[in-house]
């Protein structure tokens, strides 16, 4: 077991710890706390990937934008929200809990089964990929080829993206303010 | 390195864990934090399989994407759970049962 298995194992323990934990609070302001750690324990797990310009974009947006956006809705929904959530004083496994947590585990038997059985590292193009030499080395620097890769092959969904991204902040900027009829 | 099983699995858990925030929870913002989750293990996967596309980058152009995405559907969902709680005064999606008034 060298460094960088460690390394994943300790990120990926870190992350699923805290989703759990994101999961199973009954304290909101602390689960979107909470939450900033899985993001960064998933940002080391796409350097570990050997998507190093991904995990920094996951740090910036993800991190820097839509948390504190998330933060900022809660602050902003009122105290009465705070107090009702605050209040709940149930036992740690309680009875109505029991179709999701049925649900979400049969899920994940029925997803790990299928991973064991593609053997997804024996797929027929992985092998392909590395026959030809195309798959990422750890000294490789994928960033300007993100970059030259984003401006010619994927201008398209880029532009398509763009617009969408454009849409999506006047539409939220239209629903989110006072609405002057009532 | 480390394999790809390793990275499908631990993406598996996120989703499940992300699953169970979406059906269980009685606050919309923690449903919008499992559905962030549910995106975050996809991302997780298009990471993991973008290491075998040196030239074209697929796997990592659309984690981006996918990120983008993510961003503005958080945007707009905060701005209607921000809507909801000034008609309704509550954000739990159970006891929100009228269209109008």
């Amino acid at each position: 077991m060298n460094l960088i298995q460690f390394l994943f194992y300790v990120m990926g323990f870190i992350a699923l710890a805290s989703a759990l934990f994101v999961a199973s609070t009954k304290n909101v302001v602390r689960s979107v706390f909470m939450f900033f750690i899985t993001l960064f324990a998933l940002a080391g797990l796409y350097v570990l990937a050997l998507a190093d310009f991904v995990a920094i974009t996951q740090i910036v947006i993800y991190v820097g934008g839509i948390l504190v956006l998330i933060l900022f809705a809660f602050m902003l929904s009122g105290k009465e929200t705070l107090n009702i959530i605050t209040q709940q004083r149930k036992p740690f496994i309680s009875l109505g809990k029991i179709p999701a947590i049925l649900l979400a585990v049969l899920f994940l038997i029925v997803v790990l089964n299928m991973i064991f059985k593609v053997d997804a590292d024996n797929l027929e193009w992985v092998k392909r990929s590395i026959g030809f030499k195309n798959e990422i080395k750890p000294d490789a620097a994928m960033t300007e080829n993100i970059g030259v890769n984003l401006m010619t092959w994927y201008l398209l969904p880029f532009e398509a993206i763009s617009i969408l991204l454009m849409i999506a902040l006047v539409g939220a900027a239209h629903l989110s303010r006072k609405g002057e009829k009532q | 390195m480390i394999s790809l099983t390793h990275f499908l699995v631990v993406s598996a858990c996120l989703f499940c864990i992300g699953l169970y925030m979406l059906v269980s929870k009685h606050n919309a913002i923690q449903v919008l934090i499992g559905i962030e989750l549910m995106l975050n293990a996809a991302i997780l996967n298009l990471v993991a399989f973008g290491k075998y596309d040196r030239l074209n980058n697929g796997g990592q152009m659309f984690a981006l994407f996918a990120i983008v995405l993510a961003a503005a559907t958080t945007a707009v969902a905060l701005a209607i759970i921000l809507n909801v709680y000034r008609q309704y005064k509550t954000i739990d999606p159970g006891k929100i049962d009228k269209l109008k008034e």
